[in-house]
């Protein structure tokens, strides 16, 4: 197992850290040069790489802030005993089952901007005057990806915490209500405190996804600058332009920024990442 | 407050209707559109005035979609038998046998399955390249296994843990090796646990995107995800959304299946590679 591992993820990313101190492209793999530290200062001096980077943080933080929220609504009311809950459970999974290409697809035809459904449903309801190209305007395009990824991975926070609340323990419960303390503030003292560990874990989980995203963007607004992630760069120096040397440096940065927020995550939140048993 | 509590419970009902038409509503916007074919696409309608199965016929007779799924169902299965198997094995070592390092090694496995794939991107494409893998499915079995192998190891050593000491310690005392142990004691014991990282693992595999999409470049090396993300019309100005949405609903069908299913056993799955985690 350990040298399967090696060779399919040690190996390479070795190799694409060598890669980004070189001017190797796809042509020249057998013939390169290295460059120092070269890569790196032209990657510091373009404007699109900082935008890159600029769209990728946006991105993470609001959409993992926007699913942390609506995923605990969502976990807290599919706790609550209520008819229809496994139904109800069913459906909210529907949206994680689906592809990301595919969800992509399918928000990318609802905001069409000539045919799309949500155009017509905002001017049925008189919010908007005439139809807005959502996925093309520089404005409304990271709002748009944002809401594409709350919308798909919202059930996996919803999930995780939901898992968390049904091993909370139920004489805690009893003995607020038979105290008659407030329900929010049985939320914020009891219920938080104890899924607090759980949802951290979901939050880095999702964070760290959040951060390497590609297919989304690359799907729904292809490798346009105004919702270009940092993988996205990575990718079109890569392959579209067959720059491996300069790609690597992106990939590199990227890893490091990954690094840090794993780091920061564990020391700042006490993320407990070994269950320790 | 009979009164107060009436709205209450009818504002409750609302939101979870709420909830369920966000989740639900895209794909069942995507049937609806497969089911259009000519101008009655760019209508918005709720329901297609003439139902046609047009679209589904027309992605299996002119782009190579029947190929694109056998290709994504070999790559995916190819991945989850070699992952398991392996991670069987690696599970045994870890959760079973104590030696130095193990801590680490297990946050090691953690760590691959967590960085970004656009890292390994140009390692990778080096590696295939030398063994002569680009444009098979072989490349991506091979890409596949970064991610599927560290998730299903760690799921799995999990389970193994939980496992009783006793059945172990009642097979060495008849004499059975650790071969023997892992084969004849717990792999029937696994079954479930096998099941749903399978299927996990199944379905991460199955939506792939940035190295299928890198790694094969004619229409019939394809996968679905890609195949779905490229798919183009007569011209190259006119997207053929029916298709794609009649592909896109190809595609999801049996996974929504899959995963309604397995409902308990894919939350189960998830916490155990992410709450534990």
């Amino acid at each position: 197992m350990l040298v399967v591992l090696a060779g399919v993820a040690g190996w390479p990313l070795v190799r694409t850290v060598f890669f980004s101190f070189t001017d190797a492209t796809l042509a020249t793999l057998d013939g390169f040069q290295g460059v120092g530290l070269d890569n790196y200062l032209w990657l510091m001096r373009d404007p699109v790489w900082w935008r890159a980077v600029w769209n990728t943080l946006v991105f993470t933080v609001v959409s993992v802030g926007i699913e942390t929220a609506l995923g605990l609504g969502i976990a807290l009311i599919l706790n609550a005993h209520l008819p229809g809950r496994g139904l109800l459970r069913a459906a909210v999974l529907i949206p994680w089952a689906i592809p990301t290409v595919v969800s992509a697809q399918m928000w990318g035809w609802m905001f069409h901007d000539l045919y799309g459904v949500v155009n017509a449903i905002l001017m049925g309801l008189g919010l908007i005057a005439e139809p807005r190209a959502w996925t093309a305007d520089p404005d409304l395009a990271l709002p748009v990806v944002i809401a594409v990824d709350v919308w798909k991975s919202t059930p996996f926070m919803a999930l995780l915490i939901l898992a968390a609340l049904q091993m909370l323990p139920r004489d805690l419960y009893e003995a607020a209500r038979v105290d008659g303390v407030h329900p929010v503030k049985v939320f914020f003292r009891i219920t938080l405190p104890l899924i607090r560990p759980a949802l951290m874990v979901a939050v880095l989980f999702r964070t760290l996804d959040a951060l390497r995203v590609f297919d989304l963007m690359y799907v729904l607004t292809g490798n346009s600058r105004s919702t270009m992630s940092m993988s996205v760069y990575a990718r079109q120096y890569l392959i579209d332009f067959q720059d491996i040397g300069y790609g690597s440096a992106a990939a590199t940065m990227l890893v490091l920024v990954l690094a840090a927020a794993t780091v920061l995550a564990v020391t700042l939140g006490r993320v407990r990442v070994d269950a320790g048993r | 407050m009979g009164l107060k509590r009436t709205v209450g419970r009818i504002a409750f009902a609302l939101l979870v209707l709420g909830i369920v038409v966000w989740a639900v509503f895209p794909f069942v916007w995507a049937i609806v559109t497969s089911l259009k074919v000519g101008s009655a696409l760019f209508t918005v309608e709720a329901w297609p005035s003439q139902p046609s199965l047009a679209n589904y016929a027309a992605i299996f007779r002119e782009q190579p979609f029947g190929r694109n799924i056998l290709n994504s169902l070999l790559a995916a299965s190819a991945v989850v038998a070699l992952s398991l198997g392996l991670a069987v094995l690696a599970a045994y070592a870890l959760g079973r046998v104590r030696f130095r390092g193990r801590g680490l090694l297990l946050f090691v496995v953690l760590g691959v399955s967590m960085f970004p794939q656009v890292a390994v991107l140009s390692g990778l494409f080096e590696l295939v390249r030398w063994l002569g893998l680009y444009n098979r499915i072989g490349s991506l079995v091979l890409s596949y296994l970064i991610f599927t192998l560290p998730f299903t190891v760690w799921v799995l050593t999990t389970f193994m843990r939980e496992l009783p000491k006793e059945l172990e310690e009642a097979a060495m005392v008849d004499g059975a090796g650790p071969f023997v142990i892992v084969t004849r004691v717990f792999l029937p014991l696994m079954g479930p646990a096998l099941a749903a990282t399978g299927l996990l693992a199944f379905i991460a595999a199955w939506n792939e995107f940035l190295f299928a999409l890198t790694f094969t470049l004619t229409d019939d090396a394809r996968t679905v995800p890609v195949a779905i993300a490229l798919m183009s019309g007569a011209s190259q100005y006119e997207l053929p959304w029916g298709q794609i949405m009649a592909a896109s609903v190809v595609v999801t069908v049996p996974l929504i299946g899959l995963v309604l299913l397995f409902q308990r056993r894919i939350v189960s799955g998830l916490t155990a590679g992410a709450v534990k985690g």
